[in-house]
């Protein structure tokens, strides 16, 4: 199975190389590869509805119990079909779709690297393998959003669908960690004896939380659902392929996954039926006022994603097995619009439901292909959606007391879902073609046929439920924890409620479809609430930020040397003077001091003169010169208190320091003023403080006890293990010498940094 | 500031303080000194001589630019640094010291080749910036 998974990343790489060979009429052969992944998956398909799981185990970090362990059950198996089988679809159509664009390497490439991460990301045990897979597919589709990358608008939507999706995943890595700490494993299939610790376990709440927010935020949940519409900036297979089909539905995967370790908690349990009937019927009225193609598309997702989570926030059985169903539903209806849709714009360069029309005479398989999907969509018998439906309603209707409820607010999203897939699926066919779209082609048969085969998915499924309920749905619902045996998936299940639900979902939706038409007029309409849409929400806050971070960097980082220098000084003053306030005893004992001697009082002296000097001389070159002597003096106090090598660096430094000095300022002009009075008696107290804080703190220190045992240690190993006598050269060379040589490789690189910077400046005066 | 005296003493002082750097480098495993204080006595023996000569008469003196010192004293560090890893089967940064003793410099080390890595660093750094600076100032 590891293999399995690099495939796709090796493949991507492999094309890093090879990209520039592979952009004509071979790209096909890149469809080998999901093909070849959906056999091997598929050969799976009768061992794991015997009730078999495959696992396989690879060490990775064994210290952090971070390994690749892999599973296959009946949950990942119709994730990795599914991954596989719509990929080899959208690898195919994409040939046709971005024929001779110069980037098609790099979409395989990138197409692939996500192939590959969601298929790690479905398969893994391990909590954080699960993550950093999580976190690729939120990168690989980063980059494909972005694909387009010369346009504004498809760089903004990528960036905020990874900024989206990434805030997701630090959610999702410090649950997995809280997980982990309380398990003491980060293997799925281990936590799953472990729910009644799990669900009393004080932090149960917020591990929650932090799973939701990841699965919420992937799986375009209210209020982060904004940014899977502004993710349909993506070329068409994209938006096919990850934002309907599969990445979207990690979020989902996640909660069915974790289900048996979380679940069956009131918790759980009613924050996903909230949130997940909040996005259905939100997104299902958004469908109304849509009259691009894939923005109808795209709400009709987050609705159906609603739906799923809805689904698994019940928690039964019955709800469960419709949620397994209605995965395998939607995905093979919604590629196929995305599909046709994605054939509809490279035919005629147009996705507006407004002026589409009698498309069926030119483009006809395209058109039966939509009108399957739009039924299966609605739910309308042969095809599988009818049994996604019923399975639906047949699990809200008998949950308990909140029956009526829920069964309402799903019958509401089903009506408006059927209206958005008969917009998508029906409209742009029928009625009479207008004269614009007369002479618009067939596209290449690779193009078409995905999308038909998908349909033809949505009617045999639908006619024969047999083929899928026990290869898939059944394994599926026992991996979920549940007991999967009494499941039977039919068309007919007698006159009762839920068929006149149906029908009454049917009737509504299709007198929707004839009366309301997508106008200009009505998305305008809707466009005045964006105003307090959570898109707006972040995208203000973003430019607050960007503004504060602005201000605050101009406001400290302003280039003013004396500035960070007041800065830094003003802050320790603050900080140290309050730490020295509040906890110092000032029990300095003056009597312990030795007395002071001739050579001290003297050379305290002469810095006290040469300070002096320094803060009123007018000329410049003194007042270097008497920073000098200021400098000398220190390494005579230096000598006084025997540290000659500190005071022979020191000596060196300072001549150096002030020959530096001189050598820049040698050439300025005269002493300018360039403080007022006022100015100066700022700094003047500024100083004074500073000085005065420093030496409370030198006094403090005296006062604490000196621990030697440091130095001790050096003074007596010097001359045994490094044969020094020089005890402070041997901890520069020996004892501490990795730290030289990094001290020292720091220097050259300021060297370096010194030397471009003065070098850079000297060639552009010489432009001038 | 080109006096004739500092010009005349510039040509006598440069080779003594270069040998007096040397010996400071030579004397620090015992005594006060090391690479450090030498790199920087070096140092100013050259920039003293610039002060007097001119920077293009030092310049010229030196052959190379100083800045070519600063990786061939890392390199030399490093080497010092990792010769008992690669051939000795010891941690990084082990001392490694020549049994007997040798005229003049007395007992040999790695430790002395890592100071003389840390002379040549500093010699290049600090005459790097110093000459930069005075070309553009």
């Amino acid at each position: 199975m590891l293999l399995a998974i690099l495939l796709g990343f090796a493949f991507s790489i492999f094309l890093v190389f090879t990209g520039k060979f592979f952009k004509g009429r071979i790209s096909i052969l890149a469809a080998g590869i999901p093909l070849a992944l959906f056999v091997y998956f598929a050969q799976f398909i009768g061992r794991i509805s015997d009730g078999e799981v495959i696992t396989q185990f690879h060490s990775w970090i064994p210290a952090f119990g971070v390994n690749l362990g892999f599973t296959l059950d009946g949950l990942s198996l119709l994730f990795s079909l599914m991954i596989t089988g719509i990929g080899f679809l959208v690898f195919v159509y994409t040939s046709a779709y971005l024929k001779g664009h110069k980037y098609l390497d790099r979409f395989y490439g990138y197409l692939s690297m996500f192939m590959a991460a969601m298929l790690g990301l479905v398969l893994s045990d391990n909590l954080i393998s699960l993550f950093v897979f999580w976190e690729l597919t939120s990168i690989s589709s980063f980059f494909l959003i972005g694909f387009n990358n010369t346009s504004r608008e498809s760089r903004k939507s990528a960036l905020i669908a990874l900024a989206i999706t990434g805030i997701g995943g630090l959610s999702l890595l410090v649950g997995s960690i809280f997980l982990g700490s309380i398990t003491g494993t980060y293997s799925i299939a281990e936590m799953l004896t472990m729910n009644p610790e799990i669900a009393s376990n004080p932090y149960y709440i917020l591990i929650v939380a932090l799973i939701f927010g990841a699965a919420f935020t992937k799986s375009a949940q209210f209020p982060f659902h904004f940014w899977l519409p502004g993710a349909m900036k993506a070329p068409t297979p994209v938006s096919t392929y990850l934002h309907s089909a599969t990445m979207v539905k990690a979020g989902i995967y996640l909660l069915m996954r974790l289900t048996p370790v979380l679940g069956d908690h009131e918790f759980w349990n009613t924050t996903l039926i909230i949130v997940g009937a909040i996005t259905m019927v939100y997104s299902a009225i958004h469908t109304l006022f849509r009259t691009d193609l894939k923005g109808v598309l795209a709400y009709s997702t987050i609705s159906a994603l609603g739906i799923l989570v809805f689904l698994i926030g019940q928690g039964t059985v019955d709800a469960l097995t419709a949620a397994a169903v209605f995965i395998i539903v939607h995905a093979l209806y919604k590629a196929t619009l995305f599909l046709i849709t994605g054939i509809i714009d490279h035919q005629t360069g147009t996705r507006d439901t407004t002026v589409l029309r009698g498309l069926r005479k030119v483009l006809f398989p395209v058109a039966i292909a939509g009108f399957l999907a739009a039924l299966s969509s609605a739910g309308i018998p042969p095809t599988i959606g009818f049994i996604g439906k019923e399975l639906t309603y047949e699990s809200t209707f008998h949950f308990g007391n909140m029956a009526i409820l829920l069964t309402g607010l799903i019958v509401i999203t089903k009506i408006l879902l059927l209206y958005a897939g008969f917009v998508a699926g029906i409209k742009p066919f029928t009625g009479a073609l207008p004269e614009r779209f007369e002479n618009t082609k067939m596209p290449s048969f690779l193009m078409w046929l995905p999308p038909v085969i998908l349909a033809v998915g949505c009617l045999v499924f639908g006619i024969f439920p047999g083929l899928i309920e026990g290869s898939l749905v059944k394994p599926m619902v026992s991996s979920m924890g549940l007991d999967g045996k009494d499941i039977h998936l039919k068309l007919f299940h007698g006159f009762n409620v839920i068929l006149l639900l149906s029908v009454i979902t049917i009737a509504l939706g299709t007198v929707l479809y004839f009366t309301l038409k997508p106008t200009k007029k009505l998305e305008a309409w809707i466009a005045k609430f964006e105003k307090f849409s959570p898109q707006t929400i972040v995208t203000n806050s973003w430019a607050f930020f960007f503004k504060f971070s602005n201000g605050w960097t101009n406001l400290f980082q302003n280039g003013y040397l004396r500035n960070y220098v007041a800065t830094i000084m003003v802050f320790t003053i603050a900080l140290t003077g309050y730490s020295l306030f509040t906890t110092a005893n000032y029990a300095v004992d003056f009597n312990s001091f030795s007395p002071i001697t001739f050579y001290e009082a003297a050379t305290s002296l002469v810095m006290l003169v040469a300070i002096g000097y320094t803060v009123f001389t007018r000329s410049r070159l003194a007042a270097v010169a008497s920073m000098g002597i200021i400098g000398y003096a220190i390494c005579i106090l230096f000598v006084i208190y025997s540290a000659p090598d500190l005071a022979m660096t020191q000596f060196s430094i300072d001549t150096l320091t002030v020959i530096l000095f001189v050598l820049v300022l040698y050439k300025l002009p005269k002493y300018l003023k360039l403080s007022d009075y006022k100015m100066r008696i700022r700094d003047g107290v500024l100083s004074l403080a500073f000085g005065t804080i420093i030496t409370l703190l030198i006094l403090e220190v005296l006062a604490e006890p000196v621990n030697k045992e440091v130095s001790d240690y050096y003074a007596a190993n010097a001359y045994i293990l490094a044969h020094g006598k020089n005890v402070v050269n041997v901890i520069l060379v020996d004892f501490r010498g990795a730290d030289t040589m990094l001290e020292i490789s720091v220097l050259a690189i300021a060297a370096i940094g010194v030397f471009a910077l003065l070098k850079l400046r000297l060639k552009k005066s010489d432009q001038r | 500031m080109k006096t004739i005296i500092l010009r005349t003493a510039s040509t006598y002082l440069l080779p003594l303080l270069l040998m007096f750097s040397i010996f400071i480098l030579l004397r620090g495993h015992y005594s006060p000194g090391g690479g450090f204080v030498g790199g920087l006595i070096a140092s100013i023996a050259f920039v003293l001589h610039a002060f007097a000569r001119g920077l293009d008469n030092t310049k010229e003196l030196l052959k190379i630019h100083p800045g070519f010192l600063m990786p061939i004293g890392l390199a030399l560090a490093f080497l010092a640094g990792v010769t008992p890893v690669l051939f000795f089967d010891l941690p990084f940064m082990t001392g490694i010291w020549y049994p007997g003793q040798l005229p003049v410099i007395g007992s040999l080390g790695s430790a002395l080749f890592f100071d003389l890595g840390v002379y040549l660093v500093v010699v290049g750094v600090t005459l790097t910036i110093i000459f930069t600076i005075t070309e553009s100032a």
